[in-house]
């Protein structure tokens, strides 16, 4: 398949950050339409229409979201989502540092539609570049006139800022970054009320991830028809995907959804080092749950994964080759999810550290026959009792790797150890 | 929402704190007991409450650590690129140090962190606000040197 990028368009150019590169390439054209031709109710209708769904992992229509925020007069916010620290995942970082203003012409556009004042740019505080190219964007559009007061004689003002999270993984999900723009500890909060209906200091806050907001400006360049006519029916638009692990070529991809596994790892990213075969593919990041290599012509959408009983999450697939310790893969996802629970639930909080201590045991030879049931119980306590979604990503990555691989598992406790290949 | 809970306080005060707790941990070098009721002061918001917050991030340190701070990525995706572990070794080895430790002269510290969203170019680490990516030890032996030699 020859795609031709949409979303990484312009990102090869030289400078493609800067704002002169962007207007040179049809930059704001889109915003400047919206502002124009556009009623707010019509954009929401336009967004509804091109059935674009969230990028940041949960596939949430998005035009149905706009349209959940309240039409009242009250203060109304915008939350960028810069947080991606979901591992696997750089697809954010990349659109940040080398088109950002993508991304603030969509946001731009997606406060207007929802009337909001505010726009916070929430961003993961490792990223030094992606900070530094969010503050000279914002600050280059301010000068031009896409910011500000009387934003193209439109008469509507919107204010936008960057705010840097501090190391939590957590902070991601969007009550827990609501939290933390306020102040406070990057703790989720219950929903509902979603953030639409209490968000940010309890006013309606509309969350997106960069990724869905890059896709706006295009949308209202070239109509909710031709966006509906790439990708499948349920999973419209183009998409990038992340490409790591035991690949030729990884990097950045971007496609139609839809696509085949199979397609996208041997044709585009050059297939596996060593002619090797695959022994698994983690489709959607760390939190989804492993594909099996007889699973390889999958398509890329948010319908098949989920029918395989994994998901598209963000389009971060890892490479696993026929050497790969499943049992490892599972130990670090552990440990990962250990680190990064905020602490605030028990089955979480304790139940990922029981799942790395029981992992650990196996993976050095420890393990006894009891610590499959024992890794299952714990899964079991912790699905469906987490206050947050992140206990689901927990059990899908643990739990969906054991059940997959349970001979591995088995294997390990019975010779006592690893037998896969350093 | 309980009453009360917006009016806590002036909204607009608090949702500094997170950019005031990196200004005095930028002139700190970290957060001493003494730099966070600083910012409460400022705030308007007790020691305790700051503490309570600066902890729950991993970027927030309430103990000094090197003037480099070296941090190399233990996710899957820069261990299966090879030598995300052989890495670590390779810099304690050099450092003399456990990931974790601090060298005894303060220069170097050296920790291990989760995905550092590189992973399409890994295995990658951060030296303070610099990423290096596609990581090979000989590599990492030419930072080491370039960073030993300056002040
Ligand atoms: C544990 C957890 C971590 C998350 N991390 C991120 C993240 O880093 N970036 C992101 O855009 N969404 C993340 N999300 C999803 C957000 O909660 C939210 O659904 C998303 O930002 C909405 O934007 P979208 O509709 O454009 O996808 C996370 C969710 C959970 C449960
Ligand atoms: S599920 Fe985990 S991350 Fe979510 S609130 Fe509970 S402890 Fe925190
Ligand atoms: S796993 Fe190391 S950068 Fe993602």
């Amino acid at each position: 398949m020859t795609f031709e990028p949409v979303l990484l368009r312009r990102t090869s150019l030289p400078r493609s950050d800067s704002i002169d590169v962007y207007l040179a390439n049809d930059g704001y054209a889109a915003l400047a339409r919206a502002l124009r031709d556009y009623a707010p109710g019509e954009l929401i209708g336009l967004v509804k229409a091109s059935k674009l769904r969230g990028r940041g992992g949960a596939g949430f229509p998005a035009g149905l979201k706009w349209g959940f925020m309240p039409q009242s007069d009250g203060p109304k916010y915008l939350c960028v989502n810069t947080d991606e620290g979901e591992p696997g995942t750089f697809k954010d970082r990349e659109l940040v540092e080398k088109d950002p203003h993508q991304i603030i012409e969509g946001a731009i556009i997606a406060a207007y539609a929802v009337g909001a004042e505010r726009a916070f740019v929430y961003i993961r505080g490792e990223f030094f570049q992606g900070i530094k190219s969010w503050i000279k964007a914002i600050a280059d559009a301010y000068a031009r006139g896409f910011l500000g007061q009387n934003i193209l004689g439109s008469g509507y003002d919107l204010e936008m800022s960057v705010h840097r999270g501090a190391g939590a993984y957590i902070c991601g999900e969007e009550t827990a970054m609501i939290s933390s723009l306020e102040g406070r500890r990057g703790e989720p909060r219950l929903k509902p009320p979603y953030p639409a209906e209490k968000g940010y200091w309890g006013q309606p806050t509309l969350v997106h991830n960069v990724e869905t907001l890059a896709n706006i400006p295009h949308i209202v360049n070239h109509g909710a028809e031709w966006f509906a006519s790439i990708g499948t029916e349920k999973s419209t638009g183009p998409k990038i995907f992340c490409v790591s692990g035991h690949v030729y070529r990884r990097g950045v991809y971007e496609f139609p959804l839809g696509i085949s596994l199979r397609e996208l790892l041997y044709e585009h990213a050059g297939g596996v080092p060593g002619g090797k075969a695959i022994k698994a593919v983690i489709p959607g990041g760390a939190s989804t749950p492993p594909l099996t290599a007889d699973q390889l012509d999958i398509t890329l959408d948010f319908e098949s994964l989920e029918g395989a009983g994994s998901a598209l999450g963000t389009g971060a697939i890892i490479v696993l080759d026929e050497d790969t310790c499943m049992v490892d893969v599972a130990r670090r996802s552990a440990r990962f999810f250990a680190h990064e629970s905020c602490g605030r639930c028990t089955p979480c909080r304790v139940g990922t550290q029981r799942a790395v201590d029981v992992l650990e045991a196996i993976e050095a030879g420890r393990g006894v026959p009891e610590d499959l049931d024992r890794l299952e119980a714990l899964c079991h306590g912790i699905s469906g009792n987490t206050f947050c979604p992140m206990g689901d990503a927990v059990v899908s990555a643990i739990g969906g790797t054991l059940v997959r691989f349970r001979d591995e598992f088995e294997e390990h406790i019975s010779q006592g150890g690893c037998a896969a290949p350093a | 929402m309980e009453p009360g809970y917006y009016a806590e306080m002036d909204p607009a005060k608090r949702a500094m704190l997170l950019t005031a707790l990196y200004m005095a941990q930028e002139q700190y070098g970290y957060l001493s007991r003494e730099a966070m009721e600083r910012v409460g002061r400022r705030l308007g918001m007790s020691p305790r409450e700051v503490y309570n917050t600066a902890t729950f991030y991993s970027m927030f340190r309430t103990e000094p650590v090197g003037r480099y701070l070296i941090q190399v990525c233990e996710g899957l995706s820069c261990h299966l690129a090879g030598g995300a572990e052989d890495l670590v070794a390779h810099l304690e080895d050099r450092l003399g140090i456990s990931a974790g430790q601090m060298t005894g002269d303060g220069r170097f510290s050296l920790q291990m962190v989760q995905c550092l969203a590189a992973c399409g170019s890994s295995p990658a680490m951060r030296i303070n606000d610099t990423l290096y990516t596609n990581l090979t030890l000989g590599q990492v032996d030419t930072i080491l040197q370039d960073l030993e030699g300056r002040p």
